[in-house]
């Protein structure tokens, strides 16, 4: 099984991001991510902002409201585990966040070193504070980041939108 | 392998001199004595105190450099603060935000907790670090004269700029700065995004 085609739902996803008044995009280099990364990179408004690690995301996109901007973290499974401390800061200033996050270590995973943090993504999430909402068909996600993305600015919350690897497919680069 | 301490700058006096002519510049504090100095100097609304997180100040104020980019973002953190988010060094390298500038108040020690050492004592050059992340503007202030050298440049030198300041390991009194994130978060966006933000 390769990767599945992406170009359909990062279309909508992104065209909502923008109708949501999105100002930054924080991304680490992700294969799930790599549609919206790209739109993300070519929009005129959007800055687009590489990270050495997914702790610095979440801290930027703290910035970016304070500067009076919305932001959202494109991140994978595994990442999640680098950003829970920094949650912190955002769950006691009550900042609102968004987080993209393409699954790992669930649906057919070939590498078992992405199958711990996969598992422990979602638990670990809501053990700090983050509403998480799932996407596990495609026709599905550009809905739950619409829903995501008003509960985290109009709520005022910070809120995660797992999609499934059962969507974003899984490759195995070494063949 | 420590260095011995020789340093004379006392971090208080360091920071006030610092914020005396900040005009419409937002501060961003690391965890620990730089919220102090930092509240004790003026506790300013365009102060965004982060009193509990290690590794953060610089790219939250980089994420406010990028939403206000007509305006002088500080960075005011210590170096056991700066080390734990390191990597940060090299994204704001790669972006090169003009309106950002980073001030190390280096005491080589984490002074909050029982004043261990850090690694700027023992080798470690964050100003080489910086300047190897490409940052355009640096500077090691290890005396009043550099200090006074150092603090035009602050605010009007193209960013990023860095800039480590040596002082005595001496903590400063603590102060009564305000605690409550959503508190200071809220005030900080009013001042510096407009009330309609």
């Amino acid at each position: 099984m390769a990767v599945k085609k992406k170009t359909s739902w990062s279309n909508a996803v992104f065209k909502i991001l923008k109708e949501n008044n999105i100002k930054q995009i924080a991304y680490v280099p992700d294969a799930g991510h790599t549609s919206l990364i790209q739109k993300a990179i070519e929009d005129n408004i959007v800055n687009p902002v590489s990270l050495t690690s997914e702790q610095e995301g979440i801290a930027v996109l703290s910035g970016a409201w304070l500067g009076g901007d919305a932001g959202a973290l494109l991140l994978q499974s595994s990442g999640v585990g680098n950003i829970i401390n920094m949650l912190g800061m955002v769950n006691e200033c009550r900042f609102p966040l968004l987080m993209l996050v393409t699954m790992r270590g669930e649906w057919g995973e070939f590498n078992p070193w992405q199958v711990p943090m996969g598992q422990a993504t979602q638990v670990v999430l809501e053990a700090s504070g983050v509403i998480v909402h799932r996407a596990e068909e495609p026709q599905d996600i550009a809905e739950t980041v619409e829903a995501a993305a008003k509960l985290a600015f109009e709520g005022g919350r910070m809120v995660a939108v797992l999609i499934g690897q059962r969507v974003v497919g899984f490759k195995d680069w070494a063949k | 392998m420590t260095q011995k301490l020789k340093f004379s700058l006392q971090r208080r006096q360091v920071v006030h001199q610092i914020l005396e002519n900040r005009g419409d510049a937002a501060v961003v504090t690391g965890i620990g004595n730089a919220v102090h100095d930092v509240a004790s100097a003026n506790d300013d609304a365009k102060n965004m105190y982060l009193a509990g997180v290690m590794g953060g100040a610089c790219m939250v104020a980089f994420g406010i450099a990028l939403a206000q980019p007509g305006r002088r973002i500080l960075v005011i953190t210590g170096d056991g603060e700066l080390l734990a988010g390191i990597g940060s060094l090299a994204t704001i390298g790669v972006e090169q935000p003009k309106n950002l500038s980073i001030i190390v108040i280096d005491n080589q020690a984490y002074g909050a907790t029982g004043n261990q050492h850090t690694h700027t004592g023992r080798g470690v050059d964050l100003v080489g670090i910086a300047k190897a992340s490409n940052f355009k503007n640096t500077a090691l202030i290890t005396n009043k004269k550099e200090l006074q050298a150092q603090i035009p440049n602050i605010y009007q030198k193209p960013g990023p700029y860095f800039a480590v300041v040596k002082v005595v390991s001496k903590s400063s009194p603590r102060i009564n700065a305000p605690k409550d994130g959503t508190y200071v978060s809220r005030r900080f966006r009013s001042a510096v995004a407009g009330e309609g933000a």
